[in-house]
């Protein structure tokens, strides 16, 4: 349009807009360039996470009956949970392990992480890594080679109590199997956790520990006094995702299931027992509200823990 | 004033806290390397010196003979998961450092309405524990026909909030708006500013989503469990369980126990090899959420 008047001021003009339109079309372009950048990973955030949990809510408001097919029961299935023996017995079981899995883990870690802080030690750097070492291996692989190890036929325990003449341990018995699953997530997590508060301690300025050695304040209480309150921080959030992770065991269990039947029955975790709900029974809307249910149970648990150790840190 | 230089006490009892605390770390990476050590020197063994030999120490040597088994037993499925394992792996990993840093960077360097509420419902989601989607994701996928589809595996994973978090973190500290300025009044358009400003300042915290998520993938076991039923498709994981059942089941009568072995040590050697040569994009994945304060 601005061409046809063909004179010169109508050529500046034509320039000066064709300036102002780019700039307005970069305008526009900023703005909506953010909506673009995040759009891929919020189109799979809502399928991958807000539609499944939306979807399992839904369905788990239904129940399949034999007769009459898929019926609403609205929030039966959640009463019938709250009252599950299987179900309840599962979170009390994690509740459990975690409350002596999560410090035993966490007290080694930050153990591990002080001494190793402390700088009177050889070797720094094999122990760091061979600490983390077993985080690099699979869970599932994990579970395996300890189900092996704990194993009675052909498990090096058991050869050497043989050998000794004693009864071989069962490691997988009724009393020992949580002690022995606890011991397996132990065993994976440590280093990774150590990593984690080493990491935090390293950032803990030299005139700080300095002064505490100045005023002739022993190892001890140098860490005690300083360096623990420090990393408070960083022991937080370890212990949140050590909860978090409890109340979701599943595959060491599920690994070490046909080795020791009897003692991990299909209800041992929430978990274990939402997929034998869904895989084994059938029961998909059932299976749906365990599911939802844990999530609900652990995300109330780590709100409460962060809820008190927070009103904790503002009382001191 | 004259300088510290003593900072411990005495210097034998600094010695003798040496011995103690060296003794002390010692025992723990016994621990620690204690199943690495059994794995390896099991995977050496044939089915009978399995069950005979002690546990601890090598017998006879037949590891070559067991990593053919396992490469060869049902018609060298083995070779499948491992593809497989790999191929999801990569397809994981990449997928999800690349959404990751272009939503963190969107978060970090853009104001736009919604930017705050949407970053809290996405922080909070990191708390949803992953397990409980398994079968909510399981149920969604058979209604969409996706169910025992490679998809099924890899686009459940290309979901990371955690990656997304760091990767805003990292690009609010590590880009300054300056440049970005800099870039716009020389003429950039903004998708150039990310391709050949940002992106090259993101590279490290990029690394660090992929390595995260390509472990993460890599030792994923419940979500192909549940939304894989072909054995051609399983992952190394779900494969080596259903070995170790049926080994379990025959009570060592079939010669599988060797094969779960060998395998479970192939399976885990190619994530040591990353984690010993990449220890410093781990390190800096894993602390990075305790040292931001």
């Amino acid at each position: 349009m601005a061409v046809e008047q063909g004179d010169q001021a109508g050529a500046a003009a034509h320039g000066g807009k064709q300036r102002s339109r780019a700039a307005r079309n970069r305008r526009l372009w900023r703005v909506v360039i953010p909506y673009l950048f995040l759009l891929p990973f919020l189109l799979l955030f809502l399928v991958f996470l807000v539609l499944p949990l939306a979807y399992a809510l839904g369905i788990s408001l239904f129940e399949n009956r034999l007769v009459g097919g898929t019926v609403f029961v609205g929030a039966d299935n959640y009463l019938r949970a709250v009252g599950d023996p299987d179900f309840l017995g599962g979170v009390v079981r994690m509740l459990k392990f975690g409350a002596f899995q999560v410090p035993i883990m966490l007290g080694l870690a930050l153990l591990l992480a002080l001494v190793l802080d402390s700088g009177v030690v050889w070797f720094r750097t094999i122990f760091r890594l061979g600490f983390f070492l077993p985080y690099a291996v699979p869970s599932v692989v994990a579970a395996l080679v300890w189900g092996y190890l704990y194993g009675q036929d052909f498990g090096p325990f058991a050869q050497l109590a043989e050998r000794l003449g004693l009864p071989a341990p069962n490691f997988l018995s009724d009393s020992l199997v949580l002690g022995s699953i606890a011991n397996i997530v132990t065993w994976e997590f440590t280093g990774y956790n150590m990593i984690i508060l080493y990491a935090a301690l390293q950032a803990v300025p030299g005139e700080l520990r300095d002064a505490g050695a100045v005023d002739g304040a022993r190892g001890w209480q140098v860490a005690w006094y300083i360096k623990i309150p420090l990393i408070l921080p960083a022991l937080f959030l370890t212990a949140v995702f050590s909860i978090i992770g409890t109340f979701q065991l599943f595959n060491e269990a599920q690994v070490l299931q046909p080795q020791a039947p009897g003692s991990i029955s299909e209800s041992f975790t929430p978990n274990l027992y939402a997929y034998t709900l869904a895989f084994t029974n059938q029961q998909y809307e059932y299976s749906a509200a365990i599911s939802f249910a844990l999530g609900a149970v652990v995300v109330v648990c780590s709100y409460v823990f962060m809820l008190v150790s927070n009103r904790r840190e503002e009382g001191d | 004033m004259a300088p510290i230089t003593e900072r411990r006490g005495a210097p034998g009892q600094s010695q003798f806290t040496s011995v103690l605390t060296t003794a002390l770390l010692t025992v723990f990476l016994i621990y620690s390397l204690l199943p690495v050590f059994y794995l390896v020197v099991s995977s050496t063994k044939d089915n009978t010196d399995l069950f005979s030999s002690f546990g601890l120490w090598f017998a006879s040597f037949s590891l070559t003979e067991n990593l053919r088994d396992t490469f060869t037993r049902d018609g060298g499925v083995f070779w499948n998961w491992l593809w497989n394992t790999a191929y999801y792996s990569v397809c994981s990993a990449v997928g999800a450092a690349f959404i990751s840093t272009i939503a963190g960077y969107a978060f970090a360097k853009y104001r736009f309405p919604g930017r705050i509420p949407v970053f809290a419902v996405i922080l909070g989601s990191i708390m949803v524990p992953q397990t409980a989607l398994v079968i909510p994701t399981y149920l969604l996928l058979s209604k969409i026909g996706l169910i025992d589809t490679p998809l099924a595996v890899i686009l459940p994973s290309l979901v990371s909030p955690f990656g997304v978090y760091l990767m805003r973190v990292y690009a609010e500290q590590s880009i300054p708006d300056d440049l970005l300025n800099a870039a716009r009044v020389d003429g950039a358009g903004e998708l150039r500013i990310f391709w050949s400003v940002a992106l090259r300042v993101l590279m490290p915290g990029f690394v660090t989503v992929l390595l995260l998520s390509f472990v993460a993938t890599w030792n994923n076991y419940f979500l192909p469990l549940v939304v894989v039923s072909t054995p051609e498709l399983y992952p190394l994981s779900v494969g080596l369980v259903s070995w170790n059942q049926l080994a379990t089941a025959g009570g060592g009568a079939q010669p599988l126990f060797p094969l779960v072995i060998t395998g479970a040590l192939v399976s885990v050697m190619p994530i040591m090899i990353a984690f010993l040569f990449l220890q410093r994009f781990w390190q800096g994945g894993l602390t990075f959420g305790s040292l931001k304060d």
